[in-house]
């Protein structure tokens, strides 16, 4: 294992001390491992916290700021957070308006969240509301599997309720909102390398040089199938036709396409990546009106992609567009 | 004690021989559990139980139920993952069910445990034969209601409650797993016997043998797995 850290054991508790000394917009309890806005919450809005296990940096602590999240919960790598976290979290970020919990669907982060919402009910009154994402088109969602992951469609819910939220909207409506994006979001991955886990030291899966993982999960969960490397343009095919299988992109307001690397795949490759999927896009008669492209949801250095559509209306572009201020995602400020 | 009296004081024993036999099997729980999850069973069970004995000896709560509650409130701050959740609601749920006794028969630990499993299945929403650490307690909990039911003493009914998690555990193994992380893997997931499962065996067994006597066991030691030759003391 060839890592820049100190021990594994705080590699968590080390970035958190850097993204504090890197962004004075942020503020970091180290003892709780929570990212907050450095100004306190405006009075009368609904609060926005997120978390999950570390490792898929900027998501979640990158995504505080304005416009996007007011809290984030850091897990150890891979792990989710405890409740205490987003109890501490809810607590502090409530401004009156009730709080929104945005949970990706795994079991870990799904029943730690519902804890903390439990305790807050019983300890604060704070209202809370949970929203889960469940984008990921290679895990089959039926009764005999936990249902699909929470993948892309979870920067995109977070800009967009943020965005929501920072208008002044109810608790109720900016919820709606979020579950909106689920309802409208499809995402799949590929994987072209593992990747470490620094407390493991060895890669969770070994995948031969030659090969790729299509369907893989953020943490190396296993795919749908794995094929021979393939030129980018097959591999885009890969990602695409399934996401297009699940939802009807065409009509309404055209598309946010996401085209998200892993963490260990350069930009000129996602780059690459984005070309063939707007090309399959635009032969399938699907409108892209807005773009994303690079590192956003990661897996720490796994090398690879995930292809994010999100069907838009009116009000979920314009919230798209809306002034955003955080130390990942940056606009219209 | 007096055998089938079951205070904090015997609670207590059996946290720390259940905190004991995950420290001494993580190894092998972590590795049943990257087989099928993601490799962390072991050490997030062992860093929680560690947390939970120090929690039991700072505080030195009274009576049963505050033991169970100092155990169940620990596990769901020091875990994460989806097995603080649930262990944690085990044995939350056991503390609020043995109310105000400063000690429970045998039948009355009975009844404790049914509430940490329907807390677990609430939690969890585990169905039989889901491949999770369900299999192993339902089984148990059911042998120990069946046993107490007939008369039997609690060392013979604890003995009833470990076959049955035991054999619970083994079950586990040709199932395909329809819950956590292990459910992604659809039919990979047959073959592997469910970390959760393991780890329940272990806290059934560490009962037998801190609440009763663990005479009813006989004299065999136990198998944690297949590819596991240690015994428990």
């Amino acid at each position: 294992m060839k890592k820049l850290i100190n021990t594994p054991e705080t590699v968590v508790s080390d970035a958190l001390l850097g993204i504090a000394a890197a962004h004075q917009d942020l503020r970091v309890d180290h003892q709780n491992k929570i990212i907050y806005r450095a100004a306190a919450p405006r009075p009368g809005k609904v609060g926005l916290i997120s978390g999950g296990g570390s490792g898929h940096e900027p998501l979640h602590g990158g995504f505080v700021g304005l416009g996007m999240l007011d809290a984030a919960c850091a897990g150890e790598v891979f792990t989710s957070p405890v409740p205490d976290q987003m109890l501490e979290a809810t607590k502090v970020v409530d401004a009156g308006a009730g709080v929104l919990h945005v949970v990706k669907n795994y079991t870990g982060d799904v029943l730690n969240f519902e804890m903390a919402a439990e305790l807050a009910a019983a300890e604060t009154g704070v209202e809370v509301v949970a929203v889960v994402t469940d984008d990921d088109v290679a895990v089959q969602d039926s009764l005999f599997t936990a249902g699909r992951r929470g993948v892309g469609v979870t920067v995109l819910l977070e800009k967009i309720a943020g965005a929501a939220a920072e208008e002044g909207r109810s608790l109720t409506e900016v919820a709606d909102v979020a579950r909106r994006v689920n309802a409208n979001g499809r995402s799949m991955g590929v994987a072209l390398t593992s990747c470490t886990v620094p407390a493991a030291g060895r890669p969770t899966f070994d995948l031969p040089d030659d090969e790729i993982e299509v369907g893989v999960g953020i943490h190396g969960e296993p795919g749908r199938r794995r094929l021979p490397l393939a030129p980018a343009a097959d591999i885009a095919a890969l990602l695409v036709e399934p996401i297009l299988a699940d939802l009807d992109f065409t009509g309404g307001d055209g598309v946010v396409a996401f085209v998200n690397g892993l963490g260990g795949t350069p930009l000129i490759e996602l780059y690459v990546m984005y070309h063939e999927v707007a090309r399959i896009l635009a032969a399938s008669g699907i409108t892209v009106v807005r773009s994303l492209v690079g590192p956003y949801i990661t897996s720490l250095e796994m090398a690879g992609a995930s292809v994010t559509l999100l069907k838009l209306d009116d009000e979920l572009l314009r919230l798209w567009d809306a002034p955003v201020s955080t130390p990942g995602l940056r606009w219209g400020v | 004690m007096s055998v089938g009296a079951i205070d904090a004081e015997a609670l207590g024993r059996w946290v720390r021989a259940f905190a004991a036999e995950v420290s001494r099997h993580k190894e092998v729980l972590t590795q049943l559990d990257s087989a099928i999850g993601d490799a962390d069973h072991g050490a997030n069970m062992d860093r929680g139980m560690a947390a939970a004995v120090a929690a039991i000896d700072l505080e030195s709560p009274a009576g049963p139920r505050a033991v169970l509650t100092t155990v169940g409130l620990t596990l769901v701050s020091a875990v994460g993952g989806a097995s603080g959740p649930l262990y944690g609601t085990l044995f939350l749920r056991m503390g609020a069910a043995v109310g105000e006794a400063e000690v429970l028969d045998g039948p009355g630990f009975s009844r404790a445990l049914e509430a940490g499993l329907a807390g677990v299945v609430a939690r969890g929403k585990a169905e039989p034969g889901d491949k999770t650490m369900y299999d192993a307690l339902a089984p148990a909990c059911a042998a120990l209601a069946a046993a107490f039911a007939e008369g039997v003493d609690l060392d013979d009914a604890l003995a009833a409650a470990v076959g049955a998690a035991d054999a619970g555990r083994d079950a586990t193994i040709p199932m395909l797993a329809r819950k956590g992380r292990a459910s992604y893997l659809g039919e990979r997931s047959i073959g592997h016997q469910d970390p959760g499962a393991t780890s329940i065996a272990l806290l059934v067994r560490t009962a037998a043998l801190t609440l009763g006597t663990g005479s009813g066991l006989g004299g065999a030691g136990a198998r944690v797995c297949v590819e596991d030759a240690g015994t428990l003391a």
